[in-house]
C-alpha cells in the first residue's frame, strides 16, 4: 500500500504543493496540451518587462555536448500584454503564480514589481536580476552586491508578496550576492539563471549564437548549480530554489539534497513536453523507495 | 503537442545526402496535415541534444513519410535509426498549408529540401484533383528528390540546377511567367527552401495578384512556442510582428512575410 507523502515546501511564505516549476522562458500556455499545469508547484511565465521588446538576433538557440546555448533577449508583450493575456491563461490553474521581473533600470524593476505585486492573482516575484543593466554598461544588476541589495530593498517597499532573487552564476562569488539579497529583504533565491557560454561553427569559424555569446543551460550545468545551491545555503537562510539542468527526479532531489528547497525545470521540456511532472513522479517513487514521507527532510540533508 | 513512440518501418538513404524513413502512425490517432511537422529526437544522447524538426513529406493512411538532409551531427545520428525500432517524435507541430478546394491550378516553387514540404501539398492537391506545376530547383541533378511523386501526383515538373546553369533567379522568373502562367491560370502559390526563390515567389504573387502560402524554417528550441528562439517578422497593415515559425508558423500567407 502506499503511504500518504507530502510534498508540500514553503518558499518565503508561498506554500507549494511540491517543489517543482518551470523555469522562466521555458514554459508557455501552449504546454497546456501536453502537461496537467494543476500538477505543477507553481506557474513561472517568462520574464516581462514593462514595454515590448523584441529580443536578440538569430540564431537564438545552438547546441553543445549535454546542454544549448541560448541569447533569446527577453522577447516580450510588455506588462499591459501580460496582465491582460498571459496571466489570465494560468489563471484557471490552481499553481500559484511567480512573476518573473526583467527591467533595465532600477527604478523599472520597482515600478513593474509594483504593477504586478497588486494583481490578485500574481502570487510572488521572481527578480530576474541577471539580465543586463543597460546604465552599468550591460553589467547584470545580480553582478554587484551593493546594486543587489539596493535593488530588491526598493522592491521591498513596494510589495509584501514573496520575492525571489534570480541570481546569476557569472560571478566570482555567489555566497556575496546571496547575502546581499537576503539583506536587501528577499525571501527567496533563485540559483541559477544560466552560464555566459560561447560556441563556434568550425568550418564558417563564426559564431553560432547571433548575438555571439549566450545563456549555457542543460545537463552539463548542473553540476556547478548544485555546488552553488551547497554554497549558498552555506550563508544563506532563505529558502533556495535550484535551476539548471535537472534532467530527471533524481537530478531534482539532488539539488534538494544540497539545500534547494524547490526547483525549476527548463531545458528538460524541450526535450520532453512532460519533463515537469514525469519528474515529480519520480521524485514520489524516491520517496516511496526510501520511506520518506516529508519532502522537507531531504532540504539540505547532505552528509559531508 | 504529444508525445509519440512510433514504429519506424524503413529508414534509407536515396542520394548522397538525402534519407527517406517511413513511420506507422496506426496507432497515434492523429491526423497531420501538409506544411506540419514533428520535432524528432534524433537519438537517446545528450548530444545531439535538441529535437529536430521534420516537415512531413508524405502523408497516407496508416504511415507518415519524411525526407530529411543530413546536415549535421543530429540528422546523422537519425540515419542510424533501424526499421523496427521506435522514433520519439512530438506533434504534428503547427499551422499547415491551406488549399482552395475550387483551384484548378497550383506552382509549387520548391528547393532543396523545401520539396520534403511541398510534396505533401502537391499529394493533398491530386487528392483534391488541383493541378500542380512544380519549380524543383537543386544543387545537381543527383540532389533532385521526389520528382517521380511529384509527376505521379500529376504535377508538371520543371527542373533547374546551378550545375546546368538553370537556376538563376531570372530564368525561374522567365519559366514561371512564360512557360506556366502566359498559358495557365495559376490559383496560388506555395513556396519553401530558398530565400531568393521565396522573394520571387513573393513578388510574382503580388505581381499577378494571386495568394500564396510559405514554409519558413527557423532553429529551434522547444518546437513548442516556449522559448522564442524561431522568431520571424510579419507585415500587419502598416507595422510588423514578431511571431514564432513553430506555433504561429511554419506556413504563413507569402504576402505577409518580411523576407531578410
Amino acid at each position: 500500500m502506499t503511504s500518504r507523502k507530502n510534498m508540500q515546501v514553503i518558499i518565503g511564505g508561498l506554500t507549494l504543493n511540491n517543489p517543482i516549476m518551470p523555469a522562466s522562458g521555458a514554459f508557455g500556455p501552449e504546454m497546456e496540451q501536453a502537461l496537467d499545469f494543476n500538477r505543477l508547484g507553481a506557474i513561472v511565465p517568462k520574464s516581462i518587462t514593462k514595454f515590448p521588446q523584441p529580443g536578440n538576433a538569430k540564431p537564438r538557440v545552438c547546441e553543445t555536448n549535454g546542454g544549448m546555448i541560448n541569447s533569446i533577449g527577453i522577447q516580450s508583450k510588455g506588462i499591459e500584454y501580460f496582465l491582460a493575456h498571459t496571466i489570465p491563461a494560468f489563471d484557471k490553474f490552481q499553481a500559484p503564480i511567480i512573476a518573473s521581473v526583467s527591467a533595465e533600470s532600477l527604478e523599472e524593476f520597482v515600478d513593474v514589481s509594483a504593477t504586478l505585486a497588486n494583481h490578485k492573482s500574481i502570487r510572488g516575484l521572481e527578480l530576474n536580476i541577471s539580465c543586463p543593466n543597460l546604465k552599468g554598461d550591460g553589467k547584470a544588476f545580480g553582478m554587484d552586491a551593493a546594486i543587489t541589495r539596493e535593488l530588491i530593498s526598493q522592491v521591498r517597499t513596494v510589495t509584501t508578496k514573496p520575492i525571489i532573487a534570480k541570481l546569476t552564476p557569472n560571478v566570482t562569488s555567489i555566497q556575496e550576492i546571496a547575502v546581499a539579497a537576503e539583506k536587501g529583504g528577499a525571501d527567496g533565491l533563485n540559483v541559477a539563471n544560466t552560464m555566459l557560454a560561447m560556441a563556434i561553427d568550425v568550418d564558417t569559424r563564426r559564431p553560432l549564437i547571433g548575438n555571439v555569446m549566450g545563456g549555457f543551460s542543460g545537463p552539463a550545468v548542473k553540476p556547478i548549480i548544485v555546488r552553488m545551491i551547497y554554497q549558498v545555503a552555506q550563508v544563506s537562510s532563505l529558502p533556495i530554489i535550484g535551476c539548471g539542468g535537472v534532467m530527471s527526479g533524481r537530478d531534482a532531489i539532488e539539488m534538494m539534497i544540497a539545500g534547494a528547497s524547490a526547483v525549476q525545470v527548463g531545458t528538460a521540456s524541450f526535450i520532453n513536453p512532460t519533463a515537469l511532472t514525469d519528474i515529480l513522479a519520480e521524485i514520489e517513487e524516491y520517496m516511496e523507495q526510501n520511506e520518506i514521507t516529508e519532502i522537507e527532510e531531504l532540504i539540505g540533508s547532505i552528509i559531508i | 503537442m504529444q508525445r509519440h513512440q512510433a514504429n519506424v518501418l524503413s529508414n534509407k538513404q536515396v542520394s548522397n545526402r538525402y534519407w527517406h524513413m517511413v513511420v506507422d502512425i496506426s496507432e497515434l490517432n492523429i491526423d497531420v496535415d501538409p506544411g506540419q511537422f514533428f520535432q524528432v529526437r534524433c537519438a537517446d544522447t545528450y548530444f545531439p541534444f535538441l529535437r529536430r524538426p521534420l516537415s512531413v513529406y508524405r502523408i497516407n493512411e496508416d504511415t507518415i513519410e519524411f525526407l530529411y538532409l543530413v546536415k549535421g551531427q543530429g540528422t546523422s545520428a537519425m540515419t542510424k535509426i533501424q526499421a523496427g525500432q521506435s522514433l520519439d517524435m512530438m506533434g504534428p507541430v503547427g499551422e499547415g498549408f491551406s488549399l482552395d478546394p475550387s483551384a484548378g491550378n497550383i506552382l509549387l516553387v520548391a528547393r532543396g529540401v523545401g520539396v520534403a514540404t511541398l510534396a505533401a501539398v502537391a499529394q493533398a492537391a491530386c487528392r483534391q484533383q488541383v493541378k500542380c506545376y512544380a519549380i524543383m530547383s537543386a544543387r545537381s541533378r543527383d540532389d533532385l528528390l521526389a520528382i517521380e511523386f511529384l509527376e505521379d501526383y500529376g504535377a508538371e515538373v520543371f527542373i533547374v540546377t546551378e550545375e546546368e546553369g538553370t537556376s538563376d533567379v531570372e530564368n525561374v522568373k522567365r519559366i514561371i511567367k512564360e512557360d506556366i502562367c502566359a498559358t495557365t491560370v495559376i490559383d496560388a502559390i506555395y513556396t519553401c527552401g530558398s530565400r531568393r526563390l521565396s522573394k520571387l515567389s513573393q513578388s510574382i504573387a503580388n505581381e499577378l495578384h494571386i495568394p500564396g502560402e510559405i514554409a519558413l524554417e527557423e532553429h529551434m528550441g522547444c518546437g513548442m512556442g516556449a522559448c522564442f528562439s524561431c522568431v520571424c517578422d510579419i507585415r500587419e497593415g502598416d507595422t510588423t510582428k514578431s511571431v514564432r515559425v513553430c506555433t504561429e508558423g511554419p506556413v504563413f500567407p507569402l504576402h505577409k512575410v518580411v523576407m531578410e
